[in-house]
């Protein structure tokens, strides 16, 4: 056995945190704009999986064959299905509190995440035990000499960082993304300029949610089994990424995200109880050391 | 009238005499079978709960996530020390004596461990208490899933079993009693005056940290009883007790009866661990004389639901921040 930081370690840690950062960026943009950790992000992304899931056994018979049309369906069904449930969450859940005091929107995200995952597990076509995930492309390992990379770990990888890179031209250059900017610094004035507040609250839950699908779609075919509760510990862990990076933070998060997965590959290879135990040993640091994150930005008191 | 304190707590007093006798007299007389006084137990020992979560959440408006986590630790400190003790001497004298010793030990424990998840998260302001409590919560089962002297995932088996009646609602009694005063005292109104408007408090002075550090280590030390408690009463401490939907559990038990309110974390503790096992009854009655496969989520289906609905049309709970006059003190009512 060689070291831990091998070439091996590195690209999965690469892969686990592309996972995570397609998740902790819906949790730092809904938290940069309403100010809400939303516990039930990690369940977009478990409701993303078995979008894809159903979508592949429903697509498959018209489809048989054609992978590209298959994967390609499928990917927008995952996005589909985490944007819309996202939305639904705030419509139905969040937007009634907003005005009420922060704790009641966050008591209220928990319980819209243990309805979706009871729910789903009491659902008798569902149910809350695994299913495992088709092979929607066909497997193949590649040799490099120093790592072996599955080809669904390259499409991980790739489908993250080209996600990322759209957001950050929608966020940077739209009319959308200067809105989401502007209410996420000042919401009384953004409205005050004619934004429509709540319009720009949906969308961004949407986004977020989309994200959280993809990564549950993606998630699914790697590892490849699915079941209700799988978006707990993803959910969680993601979150510990986002404070990492500076919650709010939009390259924060991604950078957290990495970080994270790195930090847990490795430390999963040394010993599986510290690789469950690195996140929350990296949280509590974070908040002794540097509680607004790598990328955060400092802010004070409004009196 | 000089010190209404003592006036009023021997009505406390006497109420708990009264409903302590009753349900003895019940239970002696076969009127009430071992069945109904096992969920009282159990409901009492939720009240314990309810109520020092009611002082982190309620009284002093932090958001913890892991009150399970520390009755974990109280049940497995606890629980390992008494099976410690009387597995080298069986007839130790004294046995109730060291059951509550080690009771006590197993909540300074998780007092302890309170005091060092809280002090980084608690020193910020924000919602990190919430999500350094969750991951508390979920470290703490896989620590006791990974400990092979504690039984691992099979859990602590052979706990001696002392928890009786008599001593869990002494337990509850005193817990309502120590909380009530603490929230009366001006530790317990600097507590309120974080959730009421956690600026202003700290700049009239009040060391926010350090009261917030105090609620969250209390909280945690009943918690912690609590766990004992619970672990003396099944015989057994099971890391899947202590997970995250369990102290979910316990936070809809505070917000159906009311943020801040004992009484309403007391009476909703009593009410949800009934309807909790009604549920299961009426389901699994249902799931037989239909033959729908309907199985436990369900249960937590119509909790969630339960505590969405508070949330969106009582925020403040059932009770509000309403008191019943046995517990107020200092009030001319």
């Amino acid at each position: 056995m060689g070291s831990i930081f091998n070439a091996q370690q590195i690209v999965n840690g690469l892969q686990v945190g592309s996972i995570y950062a397609l998740i902790a960026l819906g949790y730092t943009m809904v938290y940069g704009i309403v100010r809400l950790i939303n516990f039930a992000h990690g369940d977009f992304y478990m409701i993303g999986a078995y979008a894809s899931y159903g979508a592949f056994f429903l697509f498959n018979a018209f489809f048989a064959g054609k992978t590209g049309i298959l994967a390609f369906i499928v990917l927008v069904a995952s996005m589909l299905a985490g944007g819309l449930i996202a939305m639904l969450a705030n419509r139905l859940a969040y937007r009634p509190l907003r005005y009420k005091p922060k704790l009641s929107s966050l008591i209220t995200a928990i319980g819209v995440s243990m309805f979706l995952e009871y729910f789903f597990s009491a659902l008798p076509m569902i149910g809350p035990s695994y299913r495992s995930f088709p092979d929607i492309l066909p497997r193949v390992e590649i040799n490099l000499g120093i790592a072996t990379i599955s080809n669904y770990v390259i499409i991980d990888i790739a489908v993250a960082a080209v996600l990322m890179v759209g957001l950050t031209i929608l966020v940077r250059y739209s009319v959308l993304g200067k809105a989401m900017r502007a209410v996420s610094q000042d919401k009384d004035a953004a409205r005050l300029m004619g934004i429509d507040i709540e319009k720009v609250i949906g969308y961004t839950f949407m986004i977020g949610g989309a994200f959280a699908g993809v990564a549950g779609l993606l998630a699914g075919m790697t590892y490849p089994r699915i079941f209700p509760y799988m978006g707990i510990q993803p959910g969680l862990k993601a979150f510990i990424a986002a404070v990492l990076g500076g919650i709010g933070s939009i390259p924060g998060a991604v950078l957290g995200a990495y970080i994270m997965g790195l930090a847990e590959t490795f430390a999963s290879a040394y010993n599986s109880l510290i690789g469950e135990g690195i996140a929350f040993a990296i949280l509590i640091l974070v908040l002794l050391i540097r509680p607004r994150g790598l990328l955060g930005e400092k802010t004070a008191d409004k009196i | 009238m000089p010190n209404l304190k003592t006036i009023k707590l021997p009505k406390l007093l006497i109420f708990a005499a009264v409903l302590y006798a009753a349900i003895e007299i019940l239970y002696k007389t076969d009127l009430m079978n071992g069945y109904i006084l096992h969920i009282i137990n159990q409901s009492l020992i939720y009240v314990i709960l309810a109520v020092s979560l009611n002082l982190i959440n309620g009284i002093t408006g932090q958001f913890s996530l892991g009150h399970m986590g520390f009755a974990g630790v109280g049940a497995y400190v606890s629980g390992t020390l008494t099976t410690l003790i009387f597995k080298l001497s069986p007839s130790a004298p004294g046995g109730m004596l060291v059951f509550i010793a080690s009771i006590v030990a197993g909540g300074i424990a998780a007092a302890i461990i309170g005091f060092l998840i809280g002090f980084p998260s608690l020193r910020l302001k924000g919602d990190y208490l919430a999500i350094v409590t969750l991951g508390f919560g979920e470290i703490i089962r896989t620590v006791f899933n990974n400990i092979d002297y504690v039984g691992g995932p099979r859990g602590l088996l052979g706990i001696p079993k002392f928890s009786n009646f008599t001593v869990i609602f002494v337990a509850a009694f005193l817990t309502i009693v120590i909380i009530r005063n603490l929230i009366e005292s001006s530790h317990g109104r600097a507590m309120l005056s974080i959730r009421e408007n956690e600026l202003a408090a700290e700049l009239v002075g009040i060391d926010t940290t350090k009261y917030k550090v105090l609620a969250f280590s209390i909280g945690a030390f009943f918690a912690g009883i609590a766990g004992g408690l619970f672990a003396h009463l099944l015989q057994l401490a099971h890391p899947t007790q202590f997970g995250f939907i369990k102290s979910v559990e316990v936070l809809i038990m505070i917000y159906a009866g009311g943020v801040g309110s004992i009484t309403g974390s007391t009476v909703a503790a009593f009410a949800l661990t009934f309807l909790s096992e009604g549920l299961r009854l009426g389901i699994r009655f249902v799931a037989d004389t239909t033959g729908l496969p309907i199985g436990g989520e369900w249960r937590m289906v119509i909790y969630s639901l339960l505590l969405i609905f508070i949330m969106l049309f009582r925020t403040e709970g059932l009770m509000g921040t309403k008191e019943s006059r046995l517990i107020k003190i200092g009030e001319a009512d």
